[in-house]
């Protein structure tokens, strides 16, 4: 257990090298001279040269990687070019906004979607897995930002229950704060709960064709019993690995939810930032969404024994 | 299995809607999809104007139109870049094995760890937000799953009897991989591709919808949400409309893709 804790530890520890070189180097690419960019138009040549030394660029690339890399592991982030704020403390509370509407709306949408799917496959071929897995095409095939509008319009707009604009934090008021939460988070689970019904669904199917679910049937198990005691474990597996693919997608992808439901979320800060070409801020969100997206498939992965135990042992 | 042939044919008829439109578009509009008419502000949908007006008066129907032409373009030069670049890593780093292959990987997983769409935005970024930029930056984005995935089959192909037999009977590596191995490595490319086109023209709409995509007045179905949304009580077509092409054309594309799965994957034969 021990060995396969460290193992995975150890194998997440090159991705995060790369995933930091990565981000550094995306930054570097980008046209234009930082320092310039940062004074202005109106900058003295003296003026860029002196920022430039200020912001380290007149050395080389792997010593600006080590300088910055260790700047990061200190927790300084640079800061922001627009108004000069630190950009960690930015990026973390965004990423708490962005992180309450999506860890709730996963969770929702795998408590509705595994049990679909999973009946789905029990009937399959029936009207029942035929609706189940239609409806859950017809969900995923919907683009968030187009369902969150649709939801906005008639949620908001026609019947007037929920709010429309703006975002109160929970910390603050906790009903007003739930209330513009409903509709992102609705939004969300619509959608997801079809990609999980037919991940959930597939990976069913492939456990009930096994002889252990035969002989558990012969046993004369009820099929209940059989479904969600013998068959679950099983098929559980790659579905919670979805899970975390999922979660960690989202807050990648959660811009354009944000978007809608103007909320001061992580994505909206990246986006914002690309606007305004503030990139100390762009290369906080990029490096922090990946880190977290490798350390939630990290979690995922550990998790993963108390499923199936099977994976220790390899 | 026959409902889900159905499927397929369902979805191969959305796509090929999607296709004529796009190709219909490329010739003849009802009307000119740019041109400003202020007496036919936010008309709402009916003679002359089939599905409306927008906010200055532009044909709806007309500029759907031309973004469907947009989306399928855009769709096609993205997958095309993931599939010629990707496969050609996987084919080199399968083929190669040892270090190559390790390094490769390396980088290639250290990609697929950034999350969906956030690689293409911070490589949008770097090309700037046009056209252009997302090719670019969703092709870069997609190419590492193709690698993956012909690497995968790659892998498994090259340990079988009729590659060692190309071998032996004196061709050369390169000519193997390309007569042998590729073309075995052509379904789950196939089955990848299809599902990529679909992701691509979700997510150019959803950068077009964020303001990163192809920049207004050239019309997409994301841009046209986008511009849409302040609208959308007094003139619900505009809301409505753009984002039925895009999820009529996802659905396809998804019934699509199930069914080439079903078809081109022998693992999932005799599941479904």
């Amino acid at each position: 257990m021990i060995r396969f804790i460290l193992n995975r530890l150890l194998m997440a520890l090159p991705t995060v090298v790369i995933v930091s070189i990565t981000v550094f180097a995306l930054i570097r690419f980008i046209p234009g001279d930082p320092a310039a960019l940062m004074l202005g138009d109106m900058a003295t040549p003296d003026q860029v040269a002196g920022m430039r030394t200020e912001l380290g660029l007149d050395k080389s690339m792997p010593e600006q990687f080590l300088v910055w890399s260790g700047n990061v592991l200190t927790g300084d982030f640079g800061r922001s070019i627009v108004n000069d704020e630190p950009v960690l403390p930015l990026v973390v509370s965004r990423f708490m906004v962005s992180a309450e509407i999506v860890i709730i709306a996963v969770v929702l949408a795998s408590l509705i979607a595994v049990p679909a799917g999973m009946i789905a496959a029990w009937r399959q071929n029936s009207w029942t897995d035929l609706v189940l897995v239609g409806t859950a095409t017809v969900l995923l095939s919907i683009p968030t930002f187009w369902l969150g509008l649709l939801l906005l319009l008639f949620f908001g707009l026609k019947l007037g229950w929920l709010p429309v604009l703006g975002y109160v934090s929970i910390g603050d008021n906790v009903v007003g704060g739930l209330l513009y939460l409903v509709l992102p988070i609705m939004t969300l689970v619509i959608h997801e709960a079809g990609v999980l019904i037919r991940m959930a669904r597939a990976s069913t199917l492939e456990v009930l064709r096994l002889d252990y679910i035969t002989h558990a049937r012969a046993k004369g198990l009820s099929e209940s019993a059989v479904l969600w005691k013998h068959a679950f474990k099983n098929a559980f597996g790659p579905t919670w690995t979805m899970i975390g693919l999922i979660l960690g997608n989202l807050l990648g992808g959660i811009a354009v939810i944000e978007t809608v439901f103007t909320i001061p979320g992580l994505g909206r800060l990246m986006v914002d930032s690309i606007f305004q070409r503030d990139y100390p801020v762009i290369q906080g969100c990029l490096l922090f969404v990946a880190l977290s997206y490798v350390v939630v498939n990290l979690i995922v992965d550990l998790l993963y024994p108390l499923f199936d135990p099977r994976v220790v042992a390899e | 299995m026959k409902r889900f042939t159905l499927n397929g044919m369902i979805g191969g008829v959305l796509v090929s809607i999607l296709l004529i439109v796009a190709a219909i578009g490329l010739f003849w509009t009802p009307f000119d999809p740019m041109k400003l008419s202020f007496t036919a502000r936010l008309a709402a949908p009916g003679a002359p104007h089939l599905l409306g007006t927008d906010e200055f008066g532009r044909d709806v129907l007309s500029r759907l139109m031309i973004g469907a032409r947009a989306s399928v373009w855009i769709g096609c030069l993205t997958v095309g870049f993931a599939v010629v670049v990707g496969t050609l890593i996987g084919l080199i780093s399968g083929y190669a094995r040892g270090w190559i292959d390790g390094i490769i990987m390396a980088i290639n997983n250290a990609l697929l760890a950034f999350p969906g769409i956030l690689l293409a935005l911070g490589l949008l970024a770097v090309f700037g937000a046009n056209a252009y930029g997302i090719i670019f930056a969703l092709g870069i984005a997609y190419t590492p799953s193709m690698a993956r995935v012909v690497r995968g089959a790659v892998l498994s192909l090259r340990e079988r009897e009729f590659v060692e037999a190309s071998k032996i009977m004196g061709n050369g590596e390169i000519y193997t991989m390309l007569r042998h191995i590729l073309p075995n490595c052509l379904a789950p490319i196939t089955v990848l591709a299809t599902s990529m086109f679909g992701w691509a023209i979700l997510s150019e709409s959803a950068l077009s919808f964020l303001g990163l995509g192809v920049p207004p007045p050239a019309p997409t179905w994301g841009n046209m949400l986008a511009a849409g949304r302040p609208f959308i009580e007094q003139a619900v077509w505009l809301g409505l409309f753009p984002g039925l092409c895009i999820a009529l054309t996802l659905l396809g594309i998804n019934l699509l893709g199930d069914a080439l799965r079903d078809k081109l994957d022998p693992r999932m034969r005799g599941l479904k």
